[in-house]
């Protein structure tokens, strides 16, 4: 495939991840922080999100799993955590889960926050499996010689 | 959206030419490696602490401690988060403002909460400015454009 198709690929497959909601307009901002500076910056980013999101399911997959009694101000505590990261990358799907999380936490409802958990993992592996398919697109865009298309904000 | 501060009656404006060096507070890594680039690209020089205690060691404001820079660092703005565990930004903004050495530094709080109630609270309590989290460019541009005393276009 040449560079110019890769790069129309790239576009239509960002494009199609903003329109289902997976992406929003946070994450072209990222992509527009990225300069020939930091050129890596964005995949930096989100490598951080993978590795915090991570840590922070594990965390209330255990906070969750209290016999003795849930911690539901520790739950909020890491909900709210993934919450902010998942907003500042543009994980718009994510962020939403954790909203409706974060609602059960107050209530006290284990059983509303034990699904929620599983909905947001479950948006979080969709998140990352979809981000690192662009990912991989955007390598062999360079690989090829190309460079990253600027994406405009409205569309 | 923001709530703001004049910027005339801070004494705090710099001159414009210098590059304005920024404390940036946040508990949350990704957050603060994003404001950090963010200022970056508006041309300032960005430390960065994970809470509000590190915050204080480094403007110098530890209780019984000598700062190396005799009580007064080199900081032109505080950028932090609201939410943080143990010390809020909010108690952060108190602390700097009821010190004798830093309470005329501009603070900005930032939350992705878009709560009147805490938005008025920070602005009595002296912040200069009210940021809604996630930050973009533009904001972060304008806010360093005023630290500068410069006109800026947005």
């Amino acid at each position: 495939m040449e560079v110019g198709q890769m790069q129309r690929q790239w576009v239509d497959y960002t494009k199609s991840l903003v329109f289902e909601g997976f992406l929003d307009g946070q994450f072209l901002q990222l992509q527009q922080l990225q300069d020939e500076n930091n050129p890596d910056f964005v995949v930096e980013v989100v490598s951080l999100f993978f590795e915090d999101s991570e840590r922070l399911l594990n965390d209330l997959t255990f906070a969750l799993d209290q016999n003795g009694g849930v911690d539901f101000k520790k739950v909020d505590a890491h909900v709210h955590q993934l919450k902010g990261s998942s907003s500042s990358i543009g994980a718009q799907r994510v962020k939403n889960c954790c909203v409706a999380f974060r609602n059960f936490c107050e209530e006290q409802n284990t059983d509303a926050c034990l699904r929620c958990l599983q909905q947001v993992k479950q948006e979080y592996c969709l998140a990352k499996n979809k981000l690192e398919t662009l990912f991989r697109l955007e390598q062999q865009i360079m690989a090829a010689g190309g460079s990253i298309p600027m994406i405009e904000l409205s569309f | 959206m923001a709530s703001s501060s004049t910027w005339s009656s801070s004494n705090w404006v710099m001159e414009s030419g210098d590059v304005p060096h920024v404390l940036a507070v946040d508990d949350n890594l990704i957050d603060r490696k994003l404001v950090e680039k963010l200022l970056r690209n508006s041309s300032c020089k960005v430390t960065t602490a994970e809470n509000g205690p590190r915050a204080l060691e480094f403007l110098g404001l530890t209780s019984g401690e000598q700062n190396p820079l005799n009580g007064r660092s080199k900081v032109n703005l505080v950028i932090t988060d609201y939410c943080m565990p143990g010390m809020t930004g909010y108690e952060l903004l108190k602390k700097i403002k009821e010190s004798s050495e830093m309470k005329e530094i501009p603070v900005v709080i930032m939350s992705s909460e878009n709560i009147p109630t805490r938005i008025n609270k920070c602005m009595e309590e002296g912040a200069q400015m009210f940021m809604l989290k996630p930050l973009k460019q533009s904001d972060v541009k304008k806010l360093t454009c005023q630290l500068m005393n410069r006109d800026c276009e947005i």
